[in-house]
């Protein structure tokens, strides 16, 4: 066939379709190479179901954005699969699902566990399996120091810190002297009570009772009843937010006359939503400053609101999103191998994350030394330095009473 | 108005879904034994529950309970006690005596007893068996449904996992009063009431082992009298 032959065949509609194609090509070229990247699996594990379900679906949904936005990102060396495990806030529970995780070679590193007591279940499972995880949400001390395991860190602080700040808040800044504690009896409950209790004794405040009770109580009468005849200047709550609802509900129908303070298991939107009026006025503590306060906080607000996620990110979908985050940039820079990463995240320093730097110390433990104090004002949670019991306008409940 | 709305609405939704259980996992089982209709029911509570919290807009959040009763109350001796919680025990004694009453003083009750003590013999008599379980069904999950709406009244919230402590302690206090008598469970559901408050106000750090009181007397009753405080004595004729 001749070149004269050639160019009399290409009519406009062959041209067009082949100027198409090329088109085509050029926009399939990345896409192609994007499908081309190896495949690395994490692990998400929190209570997906259960009492405490809304915190793990906000941890879940956080962990899901840092890796949606991580595989959107063409300069990734590797495409992100997810493999969610629902711990139940149960320890068996979460020792199967940390079975599961560990178990699949496909899962090189995991974001694991917000409540304390399925935490400190599995830290030795992740141990014996050699396989990276990173603690979002659960605050017991011995997750992360009772041992020196490489592949346990923890990117939330824990409850010392946030006992500390809580004790010398209620004695020094707001003038409490009396405190009845009541807390659930997991290892999550008591150890909050007893580093409140220790450092409220330092502070110079007394404690006039304490009572345990089982997770998941329905009925707090006897135990108020009880801290009631005692006079209590504040009931102090060691527990999680369904718990935490029911005690301050309780306390106003039963006429306790005391101030109501959490810890940062009642720091949810669920606590003010459900306990509705009650809410008002109530202390609660969490490390770390607020979200929408931090440089890339408002980022991550406004990218986890154009998700259009069902649930709200909770107080700690934060930390899983720094968490998921932090593991992906250890694979990027060591590749899909379990010891590597691990020991690249336990010399983790990152100056530039939305809860602030993060830097692990010898036990893997974030070295956050910020507690921000919240207030529950108009069915919200306001930082206590922002608030109007802060500022004088409005009085907390534990004042008026004192007045009374 | 809206009160007793809820309750028609709650009683009639529940037991139709009462009725729908037994059609689906209770009478298929007629024959097997009763062991696997126990584990038939409680699977069916667990995909209730949770396809509550699957299906239903953030359904593993607590949700507060709409105030229906008068607020406010007085206190005597230190103790406070609440209008509402007076309206509360007064509907749970309305709902006692409206179990009494269809259960002794109507045709049905005479029905729904003769097929709980010998099926056969009462279908001799004329007894439809099919409706008396249908509305042994219905009665039962009304009753829940009453149960529900109260425990809602009086914490001010619900959580779709409310039921399994209440359904443990139900079947403990029934346990307890005697098995198939209505007044044991009421008589049960009391005393375990009362084993478990007494624990958590007089023993020291009582309230961490409030149920371990109240289960061990369970126990107890289950060992050395398992036809329970009310129960009566069953002779089976071989």
């Amino acid at each position: 066939m001749s070149s004269a032959e050639h160019r009399t065949d290409l009519t406009r509609r062959e041209l067009l379709q082949g100027t198409s194609a090329l088109g085509l090509g050029a926009v399939l070229v990345p896409t192609a190479a994007w499908a081309q990247k190896p495949t690395v699996k994490l692990a998400f594990i929190g209570p997906l179901t259960g009492g405490t379900a809304s915190n793990g679906l906000g941890g879940r949904n956080s962990f899901l954005l840092a890796v949606q936005e991580r595989n959107a990102d063409p300069k990734t060396r590797y495409t992100y699969e997810t493999e969610v495990l629902d711990d139940e806030c149960k320890p068996t529970v979460a020792v199967q699902a940390a079975l599961k995780a560990t178990s699949d070679p496909a899962i090189v590193a995991g974001v694991t566990h917000y409540c304390s007591v399925t935490a400190i279940a599995t830290v030795d499972t992740y141990h014996k399996a050699g396989m990276p995880a990173m603690v979002w949400g659960a605050v017991l001390p011995e997750i992360t120091y009772s041992h020196k395991y490489v592949e346990v860190t923890r990117v939330n602080g824990t409850m010392i810190n946030q006992n500390n700040v809580a004790a010398d808040f209620a004695v020094k800044t707001l003038g409490f002297k009396t405190f009845a504690l009541v807390h659930d009896t997991t290892d999550y409950g008591r150890a909050h009570a007893k580093w409140f209790g220790e450092f409220l004794e330092k502070a110079g405040g007394k404690i006039l009772s304490t009572q345990g009770t089982a997770k998941d109580q329905k009925d707090y009468t006897a135990e108020l009843t009880r801290a009631k005849a005692d006079k209590p200047e504040v009931i102090w709550y060691g527990g999680l937010t369904p718990d935490g609802v029911r005690v301050k509900v309780q306390m106003d129908k039963l006429g306790v006359r005391a101030q109501f303070q959490g810890t940062s298991g009642i720091k949810s939107d669920t606590f003010n939503e459900t306990a509705g009026p009650s809410s008002e006025g109530t202390l609660a503590f969490v490390e770390g400053a607020p979200t929408e306060k931090l440089p890339g906080g408002r980022r991550f607000l406004e990218a986890y609101a154009k998700a259009a996620f069902k649930e709200p990110s909770e107080a700690y979908g934060p930390f899983a999103y720094v968490a998921a985050n932090l593991v992906i940039d250890a694979i990027e820079a060591m590749g899909p191998d379990r010891a590597k990463v691990a020991e690249r995240l336990k010399r983790t320093r990152n100056p530039n994350t939305i809860i602030g730097p993060v830097e692990f110390d010898e036990y893997g433990q974030n070295t956050v030394s910020l507690i921000s104090k919240y207030v529950s004002q108009d069915g919200k949670w306001v930082l206590w330095e922002d608030s109007e019991y802060a500022s004088g306008k409005r009085t907390l409940p534990g004042h008026k009473f004192k007045k009374m | 108005m809206a009160l007793p709305l809820t309750f028609a609405a709650s009683i009639l939704v529940t037991g139709l879904v009462g009725v729908a259980a037994e059609r689906v996992c209770v009478k298929p089982l007629a024959r097997a034994s009763p062991l696997m209709t126990l584990l038939a029911t409680l699977s069916l509570g667990l995909v209730i529950r949770e396809s509550v919290l699957i299906f239903y807009p953030r359904g593993a959040d607590p949700k507060p309970f709409p105030q229906l009763l008068p607020q406010g109350g007085f206190e005597v001796g230190g103790v406070a006690i609440r209008y509402e919680s007076l309206v509360i025990l007064g509907i749970g004694l309305a709902a006692m005596v409206a179990v009494d009453r269809v259960i002794n003083r109507t045709k049905m009750g005479a029905a729904i007893r003769a097929v709980a003590q010998e099926p056969e013999a009462a279908q001799m008599m004329g007894v439809n068996l099919d409706r008396t379980v249908d509305a042994t069904f219905f009665l039962g999950s009304g009753l829940a449904a009453v149960a529900g709406i109260l425990s809602g009244l009086y914490y001010s919230e619900i959580h779709f996992i409310m039921g399994i402590t209440g359904g443990v302690i139900g079947f403990s206090a029934a346990a307890i009063g005697g098995l198939g008598n209505v007044y044991g469970a009421i008589v049960g559901g009391l005393l375990f009431g009362v084993l478990q408050t007494t624990a958590a106000a007089l023993i020291p750090r009582g309230s961490e082992f409030r149920d371990v009181v109240a289960f061990a007397v369970v126990m107890l009753f289950l060992v050395f009298k398992p036809s329970g405080i009310l129960g009566e004595k069953s002779v089976e004729r071989v």
